[in-house]
């Protein structure tokens, strides 16, 4: 399957989803999950036919867009998007599943969900920036749709605002500073293999990095709920419909992230060393804040929405290490979180129909009725604060081991903040909603049957996979993360290690 | 002189008259028949002008008219929104009274839009500015028996007089001070010109009779009231050919007649565009009135426009042109849907498109894609000409502060726009309260002319190449600026 075509499938699906009557409501179904399987089984034969120790660009696919301005159509992976390709689908085709008992107008619900699925694989795979934004801004606009109609809670509507608001706000500024980059750059194009190859030869000008940078980071870091701008995240997940929340704390979110570590990086050395400490500082607002929050919530999806934001700043803290390992981590952080946050939120989406509720204070001892769904959201949650065998760990490993060498004190500070604080809210929930007496009259319906299971297993499955296997992500990432951190760490180590040693005399 | 330059405009002419004579001679009952001429008649003018017919680049009248790659860009443009409107009218020819004088005057105000075009002179401009205003005074209140049509009416003619005012006192002081009103002849002297301050004054007054047309703030207080007031035809017109006409005008002064001193004015237009954006977005936000909303979202548009042109530069231009190319198209799909519920209902409030989703599929979608791609979003066309007008803004953000700033303000006021529009989009597929649901009738004009518009949308949005290479084209045929075009973009920085 060629990258095209993988990106095709899901629009395919959604345009056959629209030709279809309205009444046909068993074949919208089973459009949408025939595609969204092809999605995902397309994206493994792709990751499996991925050449390890290779750094640059495979399956490479160009068509020129609007030549006049320099846009071109332009598809690829490297280490850096193809194990994220990967969780896209993966998290796509538990979406959908999940989505199963969708009762309101299910049609235009699975043509959204398609459009959002094949959006953000478009934002994944495009190597032009303008395509990217572009596949960006096509998945969030259903996100808010979404939100707004199949919403839950009296709290949504204001939710839908809220998050709209800040993304688009945030989408667009960093649309600013990619226009920036396209003019600033003089290289008329915001063809990512162009601008690397350009930018080599003549890096911008200082001047331009700190004008640039700024808007970058403000604009996809807000995206994906950089701390202050993260208000958003947690009330709009806990009023979204669970594909919609699986999709995008799983998969869209990620697109800021994926953003700076591509274009922040290798094009902004010089800035983001001026950047670097600020960021840190921020990213353990995301770890300490945000857990300190998720430790305070009785919601189910407050706690989740806020824990997720906190595994964020791992990623943060990864990105401004900056170095080769640092950059492999932020990578393995965002392929591992996709997976555990798809896996908690349809989970919890499951209970939350199940018991119609969502409020520990109203659940508990659901695991004798949902021992499916209860262990296996067991087993998320010990993910989630960083238990060995789950890919999480090695990600948050790596990124503490790559940020050791800048940031010491919140390598500590971010250890202490993400694995007592979220061990404590974690086992806390387990507790507070698996065990203890049931409470009465609570349960509505039961535990998943077999095939409602499926969506669950598949990123259960993935999850332990890259736990105990991660090699096989580590290889495919790590050629690509030295060429991507290899222009900096030549340069930053040093100054960072002269200005840490300069901080200490100075002490 | 070579007529085949005004050969358009003649044909044109010639249909108008043909289509208040054909009223002698059609029944009643026929009526249909005038305004499906009168759309033929334009649409082939349409192939007619963008295809082989197009005339050879030249000049007339001593260099009073000019045909070139910006005058055939916008003409295309003017022919299609009269083509749009003129099908509009089919579904309404028995409740407008006069109908054949309504496409008539429909048609001559296209003329005036051709003219405009091709204006190289500030005579003909004013002439052709006219023209356009005129017949717009009487479209405008030609639904005589609504007073707030009445009412519209005469707004727009007294605000439209103070514009011609200003317009022909800033004229006269150019002449006095230029002894001349030709473009070309004015950008040859523009160096000693740029020093006398009557001609700058004079400049200044004429750019503020544009600035009525386009309604940018601090002109732009008619547009909302005769936006709403008009019948929703005329301000499909109103929007899309009007403004278009304002803006080909307000290219060709600012960059062929004085493009250095619209270098030293950047700022001034930067202001203008950041203000209107601004004031349009904010004041749309509270709008229950359908056409009122397009109306402030008229004017939040002009804001963008005016930021492409004061970014003084090839890109900006081409921007500004691609923009509008989109615009048009996005804008006639909106009007289209809003003067068929119009019609249907006799309303205009948000009320009136509740459970439209399911009252008309095609009405439903019609508008949802037009506002989708007002609000700029992908793949629509709105979202590749707020790019290029981003970018273009972008270009100058490096070395002044201003532009960083127009640039942030212009995310700020997308991001409201996406309030207002949604709201609308919100009523029609989930209302709020159960409405009226049954089925709206669209009738084959109505549907032809929003099927028109809606694949011009989405084409332009999946595949802008050909306009943006048009539009670059255009721009770069703004002559004395291609000169000054190279170093032109380093200009605004200081002064």
């Amino acid at each position: 399957m060629s990258l095209s075509q993988l990106l095709l499938t899901p629009f395919a699906g959604a345009l056959l989803v629209l030709l279809v009557p309205g009444n046909y409501r068993v074949v919208h179904r089973f459009i949408a999950l025939v595609t969204s399987a092809i999605t995902a089984i397309g994206a493994i034969s792709i990751f499996a036919g991925f050449k390890t120790g290779v750094a640059g660009m495979q399956f490479e696919e160009y068509a020129a867009w609007v030549p006049a301005a320099g846009f071109g159509y332009h598809l690829g992976v490297d280490g850096m998007n193809i194990g994220l390709v990967l969780m896209a689908s993966l998290v796509g085709f538990a979406a959908t599943c999940v989505s199963w008992d969708i009762e309101r107008q299910p049609k235009l619900f699975y043509i959204l969900l398609l459009t959002m699925i094949g959006g953000s694989l478009g934002a994944f795979l495009s190597l032009d920036l303008f395509f990217l934004y572009f596949f960006n801004e096509l998945a969030l606009v259903p996100t808010f749709i979404m939100m707004g109609v199949w919403g839950r809670g009296e709290n949504r509507n204001y939710a839908t605002f809220q998050i709209t608001l800040y993304l688009t706000l945030g989408a667009l500024i960093g649309l600013s500073g990619l226009a920036l980059l396209y003019s600033q750059s003089g290289a008329n194009t915001l063809d990512w293999v162009t601008l690397k190859v350009w930018l080599a030869d003549k890096p911008l000008s200082s001047h331009a990095q700190n004008l640039i940078l700024p808007l970058l980071l403000l604009g996809f870091g807000t995206l994906v709920g950089l701390f202050p701008f993260h208000s958003w995240a947690a009330p709009g997940y806990a009023a979204a419909p669970s594909a919609t929340a699986m999709m995008h704390a799983g998969v869209l979110k990620k697109v800021g992230l994926y953003v700076l570590l591509r274009v922040a990086i290798p094009f902004f050395p010089e800035s983001m060393n001026h950047w670097a400490t600020p960021l840190a500082v921020l990213a353990m607002g995301n770890v300490l804040y945000c857990g300190w929050v998720a430790l305070r919530q009785r919601d189910l999806y407050l706690l989740l929405g806020n824990s997720s934001l906190a595994h964020m700043g791992f990623c943060f803290l990864g990105l401004a290490a900056a170095g080769v390992i640092g950059v492999t981590g932020v990578v393995l952080i965002m392929v591992a979180h996709g997976l555990l946050a798809a896996l908690s939120f349809g989970l919890v989406g499951h209970l939350t129909k199940a018991t119609g509720s969502s409020d520990l204070d109203r659940l508990g001892g659901l695991l004798k009725t949902f021992p499916f769904v209860g262990g296996a959201l067991i087993m998320a949650f010990l993910a989630g604060c960083g238990v060995p065998g789950f890919a999480n760990f090695t990600g948050e490993l790596t990124v503490l081991f790559g940020a050791w060498k800048s940031f010491p004190v919140f390598v500590i500070a971010a250890a202490w903040g993400g694995l007592i604080i979220g061990g404590v809210y974690m086992l806390r929930a387990i507790r507070d909603l698996l065990h203890g007496p049931l409470r009465e009259g609570s349960v509505k319906s039961g535990d998943a049957g077999p095939w409602r299971r499926v969506p669950f297993l598949v990123l259960l499955a993935a999850l332990i996979y890259f736990g105990v296997n991660p090699a096989s992500l580590v290889d495919r990432i790590t050629p690509t993360a030295e060429r991507i951190a290899g222009t900096r760490t030549a340069t930053a180590t040093t100054t960072h290690a002269t200005a840490a040693v300069t901080s200490h005399a100075a002490h | 002189m070579n007529y085949s330059l005004l050969s358009l405009e003649i044909l044109l002419t010639l249909l108008g008259v043909g289509v208040l004579l054909g009223d002698l001679w059609i029944p009643a009952s026929a009526r249909k028949l005038i305004g499906y001429g009168a759309a033929t008649g334009a649409g082939i003018l349409l192939t007619y002008a963008i295809g082989s017919g197009a005339p050879a680049d030249g000049t007339a009248f001593g260099g009073l008219f000019v045909v070139d790659a910006l005058s055939n860009y916008f003409k295309g443009f003017f022919l299609l929104a009269a083509l749009v409107v003129l099908l509009l009218t089919v579904s309404q020819s028995d409740t407008i009274k006069g109908y054949a004088e309504y496409c008539a005057l429909i048609l001559f105000a296209t003329v005036g839009m051709l003219f405009a075009a091709s204006a190289n002179d500030f005579v003909l401009m004013f002439v052709a500015l006219e023209l356009i205003t005129v017949t717009f005074f009487v479209l405008v209140s030609y639904d005589r028996n609504r007073s707030g049509s009445l009412e519209a009416g005469v707004k727009y003619l007294i605000m439209g007089a103070l514009a011609s005012a200003f317009m022909v006192f800033g004229i006269a002081l150019i002449f006095g001070s230029a002894g001349t009103t030709n473009f070309y002849e004015i950008a040859a002297h523009q160096s000693t010109l740029a020093k006398s301050p009557v001609f700058l004054i004079g400049l200044l007054l004429t750019l503020v009779g544009l600035g009525f047309k386009i309604a940018a703030v601090p002109f732009q207080m008619w547009a909302p009231d005769v936006y709403q007031g008009a019948p929703a035809i005329t301000t499909a017109f109103l929007a899309t050919g009007s403004k278009a006409a304002g803006f080909a005008l307000l290219l060709r002064v600012a960059f062929s007649a004085v493009p250095e001193i619209t270098a030293h004015w950047s700022r001034l237009f930067l202001v203008m565009g950041v203000l209107t954006l601004l004031y349009g977005s904010f004041c749309a936000i509270a709008q229950r009135s359908v056409k009122r909303l397009m109306g402030y979202s008229s004017i939040a548009n002009a804001g963008y426009l005016l930021l492409g042109i004061a970014a003084v530069s090839l890109n900006g231009s081409t921007a500004v042109l691609t923009y509008l190319g989109g615009y048009i198209f996005t804008v006639l799909a909106g009007f289209a849907v809003i003067s068929a519920i119009a019609a249907h209902t006799g309303s205009d409030d948000v009320s009136a498109f509740a459970g439209l989703g399911q009252r008309s599929p095609i009405l439903a979608t019609g508008l949802t894609v037009s506002l989708v791609s007002l609000a700029g979003i992908p793949p629509m066309a709105g979202f590749f000409g707020k790019f290029l007008l981003l970018k273009a803004v972008a270009a100058h953000a490096g070395t002044e502060r201003f532009f960083l700033v127009a640039l942030l303000a212009a995310c700020v006021g997308v991001v409201i726009s996406l309030y207002y529009y949604f709201g609308v989009i919100r009523s029609i597929f989930w209302p709020r309260s159960v409405a009226d649901l049954t089925v709206i009738p669209v009738d084959g004009a109505t549907r032809l002319a929003l099927i028109l518009s809606i694949a011009g949308v989405f084409y332009i949005g999946i595949f802008p190449n050909s306009l943006v290479v048009g539009a670059r084209q255009a721009a770069a045929g703004l002559a004395p600026q291609t000169a000054v075009a190279a170093k032109a973009p380093a200009a605004p920085a200081h002064h």
